[in-house]
């Protein structure tokens, strides 16, 4: 399945970035025409939702160091929803969910309070 | 002219439709002739054409074959239909029923009458005529779709894949689809037959002979082993039924796909040609007569052998007989210097479609289908040295290959599949597992075979009495991953000083019980060990 990223603005500037398909590295375009479009929206805080993303190899996780590197050069919070106990446990040995909060339910990240999963 | 002749029949049915009470009216005697052709050399053709009003047949000064068919008829006045200089219908009167001759107001009526129902009748007739002509233009286009869908039913839906070998084609029809063939034959022992042919003609008839001869290709191929007897049996069977002035090119052979030999015969087709794996390249010769020409011919049979990495090149007339806009011919040198000096497997497809645009410019409209097909002999990883510590309890599930290019790690994910139903592994370990084995297949393709496609990731899968081996081969080709690389740090790529990329060891060696690297001169191979859950033989 071809890889897709859709950005949607919820309130107060929390951006969504809806993913699907397989995230690996022909998902850079896609992906950082995303990014870009979300960055000049001027987003204040940055949703990924993988829920629909059933693939992600080490160039899928290249491309969201990318994101988080850009994110906290700017210091704008990123946060995930969506994953499989799986690709939670390869955020969790990579230590990319030390700069990237992990939630159960989109809504809970777009608010950015309600109780971590970890 | 015969185009006018048939106007001129379309004006008297006009005259026909006219009602009686009208014929009453005008006063004059009712006519009834049959059709009257005026022949292209009539002079009453130029003579009515110029008259300039109603012509009275008695003082017509010449005798013509339709004058006098006129006046057989009975008809005394011809009032000529003139359109844009061109007579495209008579109005034909008979004597008055007063017995006398029609007056000058008459006359100057009927020209009247004449000069407002020429244009009229005109337009009329160019809206039938263009009627017609879209019909046969809908009809020949049918025509065209229905030769496509034959032709396109009857080529190959998909290439055979079989291990260590690449199988390319393209079938690109002209505008007016011809009887370009090819096919596979999955035969016994390992062996595939090939064939490409070209029916001498365009079209439906074209399709159907091309569709008949594949079937009987198909069936003879299966049951004969020579490449020089099947063809002699396909000739004997089509050629009692094929058209007059048809038949049918082809080349027919077997690819030992252990040995790497093709054996093969020539019913008048083009030469099959082998593209060396360190360039250059032979044409190689076997003759016979094209199919359906006569029967109780023989064939002769050659053989070529592909070594790893050579490319069997097979292609239809279409392509060296291409021409550019000077007249010249691409020609048959030009082709075989091409497969010498082009890349292999697929992309020799592309460099030569590349280097025929470069020959006939780009707004070259294709004179015949292009029929190419390219056979790979791939380049595998040498075989493992053997394992001093084999344990007795290993056995080899499955062994695959993959050829090298970005994404192709789920091709290997694919084959995988299979036996992660039947094995002794949780949930977890499955995903672990599936996670390892494409960031492997990534570095080997990546980093062993540099994305090469003909260079192949081999996959190999073994159980043992208490674990999974997976086994994963390059041909030790670029840069090597190492076991002891230091893990990645995040930190240092999220402030920039390291590249983001990198994760690739890191996961496998997190996601397996154990990784073990082998390497020769010219294969790598990673080991990934999976521990079972039962313990004792889980699969």
């Amino acid at each position: 399945m071809a890889f897709d990223a859709e950005v949607s603005d919820r309130n107060d500037g929390v951006a969504v970035l809806h993913l699907s398909g397989q995230l690996d590295g022909q998902a850079e375009a896609a992906m950082t025409a995303a990014h870009d479009q979300l960055l000049t929206q001027g987003a204040s805080a940055v949703v990924l939702n993988f829920a629909d993303v059933g693939y992600i190899n080490s160039s899928g996780i290249a491309l969201i160091v990318q994101i988080l590197a850009r994110a906290k050069a700017d210091d704008r919070p990123v946060r995930a929803v969506g994953l499989t106990d799986h690709y939670k446990h390869v955020f969790e040995i990579t230590r990319l969910s030390d700069f990237m909060t992990m939630y159960e339910t989109e809504g809970a990240a777009v608010k950015g309070t309600a109780t971590l999963t970890r | 002219m015969a185009g006018r002749m048939r106007r001129w029949r379309d004006a008297r049915q006009e005259r026909r439709r006219r009602p009686d009470a009208d014929d009453q009216d005008a006063g004059t005697t009712r006519i009834d002739t049959a059709p009257v052709d005026i022949a292209p050399d009539d002079p009453a053709l130029v003579h009515f054409q110029n008259a300039g009003g109603p012509v009275d047949l008695d003082a017509i000064g010449f005798e013509s074959p339709s004058v006098r068919t006129l006046r057989a008829a009975g008809v005394k006045l011809v009032v000529p239909l003139v359109a844009q200089g061109e007579l495209i219908g008579l109005v034909n009167l008979g004597p008055r029923l007063s017995e006398q001759d029609y007056t000058s107001d008459d006359r100057k009526l009927l020209a009247s009458l004449a000069g407002q129902a020429a244009p009229a009748l005109r337009v009329a007739q160019l809206i039938r005529q263009q009627e017609t002509e879209a019909v046969e233009r809908e009809r020949i286009a049918q025509e065209l779709r229905v030769a496509t869908l034959i032709q396109q039913h009857f080529l190959p839906q998909q290439l055979p894949q079989p291990d260590d070998w690449q199988v390319a084609a393209l079938y690109r029809p002209a505008r007016e689809v011809g009887g370009d063939f090819y096919d596979f034959v999955e035969l016994s022992d390992n062996r595939l037959g090939v064939f490409v042919g070209d029916v001498t003609d365009k079209g439906v008839p074209a399709a159907l002979v091309m569709a008949s001869t594949r079937a009987v290709l198909r069936a003879a191929a299966q049951r004969l082993v020579d490449p020089g007897s099947v063809l002699g049996r396909v000739n004997d069977e089509v050629q009692p039924d094929m058209p007059d002035k048809m038949f049918v090119t082809c080349l027919y052979g077997v690819l030992d796909l252990d040995r790497g030999t093709f054996r093969f015969a020539n019913a008048g087709h083009n030469l099959p040609c082998v593209g060396f794996d360190g360039g250059g390249s032979r044409e190689s010769k076997a003759t016979g007569m094209p199919l359906g020409m006569m029967a109780g011919m023989t064939y002769e049979e050659a053989e070529v052998t592909l070594d790893p990495g050579d490319t069997l090149f097979l292609y239809s007339d279409a392509l060296p007989e291409a021409h550019n806009p000077a007249g010249a011919m691409y020609g048959f040198p030009r082709l075989v210097e091409q497969v010498g000096a082009g890349p292999a497997g697929a992309g020799l497809i592309d460099h030569l479609m590349a280097d025929l645009e470069d020959f006939t410019g780009s707004d070259w409209e294709q004179e015949d289908d292009i029929t190419v097909v390219a056979i790979q002999r791939a380049t595998v990883a040498a075989p493992m040295p053997t394992d001093p510590d084999t344990p007795s309890g290993r056995r080899l599930l499955k062994r695959f290959t993959v050829p090298s290019g970005p994404g192709n790690e789920r091709l290997a994910l694919q084959a995988l599949e299979e036996f992660l139903d039947e094995v002794d592994m949780d949930e977890v370990q499955v995903q672990r597992l599936r996670t390892a084995v494409a960031e492997a297949t990534m570095n080997a393709m990546e980093h062993g075979n540099d994305n090469r496609p003909e260079l192949l990731v081999e996959v190999e899968v073994f159980a043992e009495p208490a674990a999974l081996l997976v086994r994963i081969s390059d041909t030790g080709l670029g840069d090597q991953v190492t076991a002891d690389m230091p893990a990645p740090d995040i930190e240092a790529k999220l402030r920039g000083e390291q590249s983001p990329r990198g994760w690739g060891l890191f996961l496998i060696q997190e996601m397996v019980d154990d990784m073990k690297v082998y390497a020769t001169d010219d294969r790598h191979t990673v080991e990934l060990v999976m521990a079972l859950n039962g313990g004792s033989d889980g699969v």
